[in-house]
């Protein structure tokens, strides 16, 4: 059953461009679909390890920025005289790098800022993403700074024995961030399935009785935040290689909330929800954009948050299911969403 | 009789306040051994030693030879020292099935790649842990709630699933904080068998509980704790005819031995 | 010499106003377990306050202040009314969202009344500072620190010598112990939080016209409360006062002596070095263990 409701929303998010024709619509979902996958790997912290990270763009925008200076190159001096020379490398290695320095950065980050929880927690993600914010800006050397890096190359595909396929178009993009975003998502859905997600779920419900049976709180909390990191750094190449320009910016705090929206209104925790709430709230300044002023749609973006906080606390597809999975049983089931992301019916 | 565990000269202070101060005693293989005494006395802070939730102010614990100051408690889980919680302990929103899925964790090691590809090694596994659980779960008696959420359960049932957690983590040694409190009669009759029968798997138990007509039928040795001290050790018959043991007891108006 | 002593000087003149920053989040998050984002809008606030009093209604500067502690204060028994009450009892996840959407809703609605242009406030004090042996500090900024002083010992007043002071202390301890002592909990969390706020407004209504004013003025000075309330421990009055007197110090030294492109960095940086190394806070009274 889910598994058909998957692959039929994979078709339908397949065959997109073969009607939509709008480049700007078009533009929109690419851009909302590079979102997404950051949403969903942000998911894996929030809603899948109860850990509120308030600094995920970090590792957006550190996979952006290493991904545009490996295909752009570099020449910075060091301390002592020397100076760093860089070539440009083709875009491809800049996302695979892009993804192993976010995830590095992931484990380093990981391992201080679980040693405190809760409100601590929140506050030392948000400095991590304002420091690395500010680095960016005044290390003009290597980033620009707010001068921006320009010309960022578009990603190419080697094809075996036909040479390289640039990815220059948009409808290219498309099915580009549409096949990482499935890769994303399957990556996930079978690491919280696994041994690795029951850990996990474990520690977010109850740590004392976690830990009592074995379950080792830093591996765990650092595994997730190196893969949840890494996934977000593939997200920030995709963006780089995509928009060709990236500058400080990308790290604002109003795109770790636009994440933090998508999630918490799909629904924390489940993993269709990112997607959905990402979907929803990433074409709603398309939809707001004729009738509202940048400001005005800040103010709803805020309003809506507040509103989903208040009216659906537990997000849009947990929700669903809940009222799915109760016309079917005909009675209200306590905990849909632990019994729906279980896996349970493999034994049913 | 061989020793599994050696609690030597433990101290445990809170700034000026003692919670235990001298504590030495040895718990047998394959023995049930209960720790007793007034409220205050000190159990909970020796169990929290015990499992490296609290780092003694002073002596040593060693189980089967390994010495346990400064693990971590999920690395003392590793040793096959597994504990049970005083207050309700279950993983609230996952039902039983998954919460005892979530306790075989140790059982369930397998790497990362292997997990994320479902490659047949991480399969296996998981076959394995899902047989191990649906026997568990039959084994306390539970199968009919697995697929409610744990936290939906009655107090009793949620102590039971507490209890085939720490099963799950396959323990060669169980500490079993206040399993009975809230338990009825005939649950905490279940429950003594349920302990015998955990003992006859060779699992050696170390118990803690205020019910004394339940810890003189299952112990076979007793140590009670008053302010932080051992006042007295040996079986159920020399506890229950021992002149401190009373005054301690009669002395908090909880003489219910 | 003379460097480092015009270095001390300011630090004073900052520290006073951060340390009003700091208290007025910190007894938000240690009386009701919330954690405040909305606490550099009310600074913006503060600041349009000033600016609306003087130069739009045309009065007198020194009534402003007032003002505008007073507008804070109705700010923030708003928010507390409409946005806090009725989540009473959710976890702080659920709380610090509701915050982040109601400033960024506010800040953008501030951005939209009063446009992106910055505006500066014209004060009654002398262009000429004051200058005394090798220092100089600006009229201006003497009367700041005059004020910030007078506010931290109002509040230090209000919540030691008080009955309001001794419920919102005793509900600090325990908030259901006190209820159960017959303090009106609900009256409490919202005048703490209504104090909080009309200190940040009062914060931002002194340093608005030292500045300049700008929608988004409130950012930085968020995260620099937030240092200070990390450094003196969550909850900690004292500890906020040195806190706010300790960031002020490293921004003025990381400025003068590391490069003024990281001044604002400080705080970050104190905020990560802290929590790694003693995430209680450096002022953190010693709590039970178990």
């Amino acid at each position: 059953m889910r598994a058909a409701l998957t692959i039929l929303a994979v078709a339908a998010l397949a065959s997109v461009p073969l009607w939509l024709r709008d480049p700007y619509l078009l533009n929109a979902l690419i851009t909302t679909g590079i979102f997404v996958i950051g949403a969903m790997s942000l998911n894996l912290l929030l809603g899948f390890t109860g850990q509120l990270s308030l600094g995920h763009i970090a590792f957006f925008g550190i996979g952006a920025y290493v991904s545009a200076l490996t295909s752009l190159g570099f020449d910075i001096g060091l301390p002592g005289g020397f100076r760093l020379v860089h070539e440009p490398w083709p875009p491809i290695l800049g996302f695979v790098l892009a993804i192993l320095f976010a995830g590095t950065c992931g484990y380093f980050v990981g391992l201080l800022s679980f040693r405190v929880r809760g409100a601590y927690f929140v506050i030392v993600t948000i400095s991590f993403a304002e420091v690395v914010r500010l680095v960016a800006l005044n290390w003009v050397e290597l980033t620009q700074g707010p001068l921006a890096l320009t010309n960022v190359p578009s990603i190419a595909l080697p094809l075996a024995g036909v040479g390289e396929l640039t990815l220059r178009t948009k409808l290219q993009n498309y099915y580009l961030v549409l096949a990482v975003g499935l890769i994303a998502y399957l990556l996930i859905a079978r690491l919280v399935h696994s041994h690795f997600g029951r850990a996990m779920r474990g520690l977010m419900e109850n740590e004392t009785l976690a830990v009592s049976v074995g379950i080792d709180v830093t591996r765990t909390l650092t595994l997730a935040a190196v893969i949840s990191a890494a996934i977000a750094g593939a997200a920030g190449s995709l963006y780089a290689h995509y928009i060709r320009i990236i500058d400080p910016e990308v790290f604002a705090f109003i795109n770790t909330v636009t994440m933090v929206i998508m999630v918490i209104s799909g629904g924390k925790g489940s993993l269709a929800g990112p997607v959905v709430g990402g979907l929803i709230f990433g074409l709603l300044p398309v939809a707001l954009r004729p009738i509202m002023a940048p400001e005005g749609q800040w103010i709803a973006y805020g309003g809506v948050l507040i509103a989903i906080l208040f009216v659906l606390p537990r997000g849009i597809v947990p929700s669903l299911a809940q009222r799915f999975a109760a016309r079917r049983s005909g009675k209200t089931p306590l905990a849909p969403v632990a019994l729906a992301e279980t896996g349970v019916k493999e034994r049913v | 009789m061989t020793v599994a565990m050696t609690i030597e000269q433990v101290a445990v202070r809170f700034g000026g306040l003692v919670a235990i101060s001298d504590m030495s005693f040895t718990v047998g293989e394959g023995e049930i051994l209960s720790l007793i005494g007034p409220n205050g006395a000190g159990k909970t802070t020796a169990f929290n030693v015990m499992t490296g939730f609290l780092e003694p102010s002073a002596g040593r614990v060693t189980y089967q030879g390994t010495a346990l100051n400064g693990l971590k408690p999920h690395q003392i889980a590793d040793l096959g020292l597994i504990r049970t919680f005083q207050r309700t302990s279950v993983f609230p929103n996952d039902t039983v099935y998954d919460n005892l899925l979530i306790g075989l964790h140790r059982q369930g090691r397998v790497g990362l790649v292997d997990a994320i590809l479902g490659l047949p090694r991480a399969r296996a596994s998981e076959r394995k842990l899902r047989q191990r659980a649906s026997e568990l779960m039959e084994w306390v008696g539970l199968e009919r709630r697995a697929h409610d959420a744990a936290g939906s359960l009655s107090y009793g049932e949620q102590r039971l699933v507490g209890v085939a957690l720490a099963l799950a983590a396959e323990p060669s040694m169980l500490l079993l904080d206040e399993p009975v409190s809230g338990m009825n009669a005939s649950e905490t009759h279940r429950f003594v068998e349920l302990i015998r029968g955990i003992r006859g798997r060779g699992i050696t138990i170390l118990l803690v509980e205020h019910d004394m007509p339940m810890v003189m039928t299952v112990s076979d040795r007793i140590v009670v704790l008053n302010y932080g001290r051992i006042i007295a050790e040996g079986t159920p018959e020399v506890i229950r005819n021992d002149p401190a043991v009373i005054e301690a007891y009669l002395g908090h108006g909880a003489a219910r031995a | 010499m003379s460097e480092f002593l015009q270095h001390l000087v300011n630090m004073l003149v900052l520290g006073g106003t951060y340390a009003l920053l700091g208290i007025g989040l910190t007894l938000i998050f240690g009386i009701m377990n919330v954690v405040n984002f909305t606490h550099g809008v009310l600074y913006t606030f503060g600041a349009y306050i000033m600016f609306i009093v003087v130069h739009q209604l045309g009065l007198n500067f020194f009534l402003a202040l007032p003002v505008a502690v007073l507008a804070g204060w109705l700010l923030g028994a708003a928010i507390e009314l409409t946005l806090l009450r009725p989540l009473r009892g959710s976890d702080i996840d659920t709380t610090m969202l509701v915050m982040i959407g109601a400033w960024i809703a506010m800040q953008s609605g501030a951005l939209w009344i009063w446009g992106g242009v910055a505006k500066s406030v014209a004060t009654p004090f002398p262009e000429a500072p004051l200058v005394l042996g090798p220092v100089s500090v600006s009229w201006l900024r003497l009367f700041v620190l005059a004020a910030a002083a007078f506010l931290i010992l109002v509040t230090y007043l209000l919540i030691n010598r008080t009955r309001l002071g001794r419920a919102m202390r005793a509900t600090f301890q325990d908030h259901d112990t006190a209820s159960l002592m017959g303090v009106n909990v609900d009256l409490i969390y919202t005048s703490t939080f209504a104090i909080g706020s009309s200190l940040a407004a009062a914060a931002g209504a002194l340093l608005g016209p030292v500045y300049v004013i700008f929608p988004q003025m409130g950012d930085l000075a968020a995260v620099k409360a937030f240092a200070i309330v990390i450094l003196g421990g969550l909850g900690n009055i004292t500890g906020a006062v040195i806190g706010g007197f300790i960031l002020a110090l490293a921004e003025e030294l990381g400025a003068g002596y590391v490069s003024s492109g990281y001044r604002d960095a400080m705080g970050f940086v104190i905020i990560i070095a802290v929590l790694i190394f003693k995430p209680t806070g450096l002022f953190a009274r010693s709590e039970r263990v178990g």
